[in-house]
């Protein structure tokens, strides 16, 4: 499988960038963005169909893709320069003043790449439903994408969206759920638990699928399938496990590193044991 | 002024209607949603001409507020309806974020603003909206006066790039300014020239200036009535022009005091050109049940209470 080592590659460059992006400000939110890496990889490197280079904010026949949990902003960055969307040295710029890579996601500034401002949690899948009703409304074929995290299904305004998504057949869009256990004050089974997650989205009436997000060939063969049973009547949505910290040993599995960006000791630690694939920034 | 002397009653939302329904017709970008209002919004002539384009979401206004957001980024230009105590206080975040934030084109179209929801209460009398929707950047906030107005409103912010929250209300009032009207953001309106004294007013308290300043004419006060439909871009060259004239001015919304329009204008005033000002506002306080006219006159938003604020200003005015 020469794809899926070739995307492999280049998600240990990706969680390079994360960890020297965060490190390099001393703030920002490593652990989901390294957990999130090889979806952010598939999505980009093979998944979507767009245009980098000419990005516009209507995206006209071409794949949408929002960012609900915006806080891991670092590993979409890092994806968007990678895949050509703006340079790549800009990642130096992550949370420093005067920079187009604000803390969370922003539209104001014209990064490309970024269709929606994101950070206050739980809206993206609304603003997902309404981007997709509007390529049905403009009989665009393409599919709008969405993430959003397991601490998102303790917003009231995600369910209304799945409500919605149900009723108006919002068939070709294809959600994801960041399902790592892990929030910022704690595991998520102790701060608020979400219960069955599969059932819920079943009863809801979207199509459930779920997929280990650290394992590049079931991210890769999951999203396919997604894109195979989207328009059918129903909206998707995809159950990610994933590891907050994976790729680091020390970051791996542990909800402490939710929003704590790397000291000088412990990014050195972590870039050992990443292979430097595609030239860092 | 021209103005008939007893003008059709009409509701200002029935202008937000029937606005939307011929929008709908020459804008095929135009989609609404609304949050199981769609009755008291008058936005049924739209769902059954556009069932495509119109979009029940149930009681659900943050969803509706993320829906209409997405929708732009097909090019699609979405007007949301709900009653405005859902359309800004429930959802503010939802709009600061995902609309505001994000520079996003959605019409935020709010009926039942003010005391003049009537029996209801409270509750659902919000009294505070145009203040949580100027403060936000780059957001404009619109408040017409009649039916006329409102019509013409709905229909000209289509053409405008940029978020709106266009406020208008339940109950039938004086359908006074022309059918014909061309309607333009940030346009404030002469509605009767003078020298004594400047009243601003928006929204439902137009009309009331205007009798103030009929009755104020009578004992021999010439008062010049603007109308400030736009309160957000606000036109401060026309408050300018009266109030370097007038050196005094009053104020008048059916809205709190603090935030309001009267607010906007002290603040233009303040740093260009200092001058007494009234203001015919709600004084910190949240409304109640009752007939609108009942509510409007409890809390001092009449015409009456407007010469009483021009007597007391022009007592002050150097």
């Amino acid at each position: 499988m020469p794809m899926i080592k070739e995307l492999e590659r280049i998600c240990s460059q990706v969680r390079r960038d994360i960890l020297r992006m965060t490190h390099a400000c001393q703030s920002g939110h490593p652990g989901g963005s390294l957990g999130c890496t090889e979806f952010f990889v598939a999505l980009y490197f093979e998944i979507l169909k767009h245009d980098p280079r000419n990005f516009t904010m209507d995206g006209k026949e071409n794949d949408l893709f929002f960012l609900s949990n915006g806080h891991i902003s670092p590993v979409w960055y890092s994806a968007l320069a990678r895949s050509g969307y703006f340079p790549v040295k800009e990642l130096s710029t992550f949370r420093k003043i005067n920079s187009r890579l604000q803390g969370h996601p922003a539209t104001h500034d014209g990064l490309p790449g970024i269709r929606m401002a994101s950070g206050s949690l739980g809206q993206g899948l609304s603003v997902a439903i309404g981007a997709a009703l509007a390529k049905k409304l403009n009989g665009d074929n393409r599919y709008v994408y969405s993430l959003h995290s397991d601490g998102e299904m303790q917003e009231g305004q995600t369910w209304e969206a799945a409500l919605a998504g149900a009723k108006f057949r919002v068939d070709n869009l294809i959600s994801t759920i960041d399902y790592n256990n892990a929030q910022i004050d704690g595991r998520v089974d102790d701060v608020m638990p979400i219960g069955d997650l599969r059932a819920k989205w079943d009863s809801f009436g979207w199509l459930t699928l779920e997929m280990n997000g650290n394992d590049m060939g079931a991210v890769m063969d999951t999203l396919r399938m997604a894109q195979e049973k989207a328009h059918n009547k129903k909206p998707v949505m995809i159950i990610m496990k994933t590891e907050i910290g994976y790729g680091v040993d020390f970051m791996k599995g542990k909800y402490e590193w939710h929003g704590v960006p790397p000291n000088d000791e412990q990014v050195k630690k972590g870039l050992e044991q990443l292979k430097e694939t595609l030239g860092d920034y | 002024m021209n103005h008939p002397a007893t003008p059709e009653l009409l509701e200002t939302r029935a202008g937000f209607g029937d606005g939307l329904k011929e929008l709908g017709r020459s804008n095929p970008d135009v989609v609404a949603l609304t949050a199981d209002l769609c009755g008291s919004l008058k936005m049924t002539a739209f769902a059954k001409e556009f069932p495509d384009r119109f979009f029940q979401v149930g009681i659900a206004e943050a969803n509706m507020m993320g829906i209409a957001a997405g929708l732009t980024i097909g090019g699609k230009i979405p007007y949301t309806g709900t009653f405005a105590n859902f359309s800004t206080g429930r959802v503010y975040d939802q709009i600061r974020q995902s609309i505001a934030y994000a520079g996003k084109n959605v019409k935020i179209c709010a009926s039942h603003a003010g005391l003049t929801l009537g029996e209801d209460g409270a509750s659902h009398q919000i009294l505070e909206d145009i203040g949580l929707m100027k403060m936000l950047p780059g957001m404009s906030v619109i408040n017409p006066c009649d039916y006329n107005q409102t019509k013409a409103a709905t229909i000209a912010i289509a053409g405008y790039s940029g978020p709106v929250y266009l406020r208008f209300g339940r109950p039938k009032v004086p359908n006074f300014t022309p059918h014909d009207q061309k309607f333009e953001i940030g346009k404030a309106l002469i509605l009767k020239k003078g020298s004594d004294v400047s009243i601003f007013a928006t929204g439902h308290l137009v009309w009331e200036a205007v009798k103030a300043s009929e009755s104020l004419e009578k004992t021999g006060i010439s008062a010049e009535v603007i109308n400030i439909h736009t309160i957000k871009p606000l036109d401060e060259e026309a408050i300018l022009e009266s109030v370097l004239k007038t050196k005094c001015l009053v104020t008048a919304e059916e809205h709190q005091r603090n935030g309001g329009l009267g607010d906007s204008i002290a603040q233009l005033l303040a740093r260009k050109f200092p001058a007494s000002q009234e203001y015919v506002a709600v004084d910190d306080s949240f409304g109640e049940s009752g007939k609108p006219e009942e509510l409007m006159e409890k809390y001092g938003l009449r015409a009456g209470d407007i010469v009483k604020a021009v007597i007391a200003v022009l007592q002050r005015k150097k």
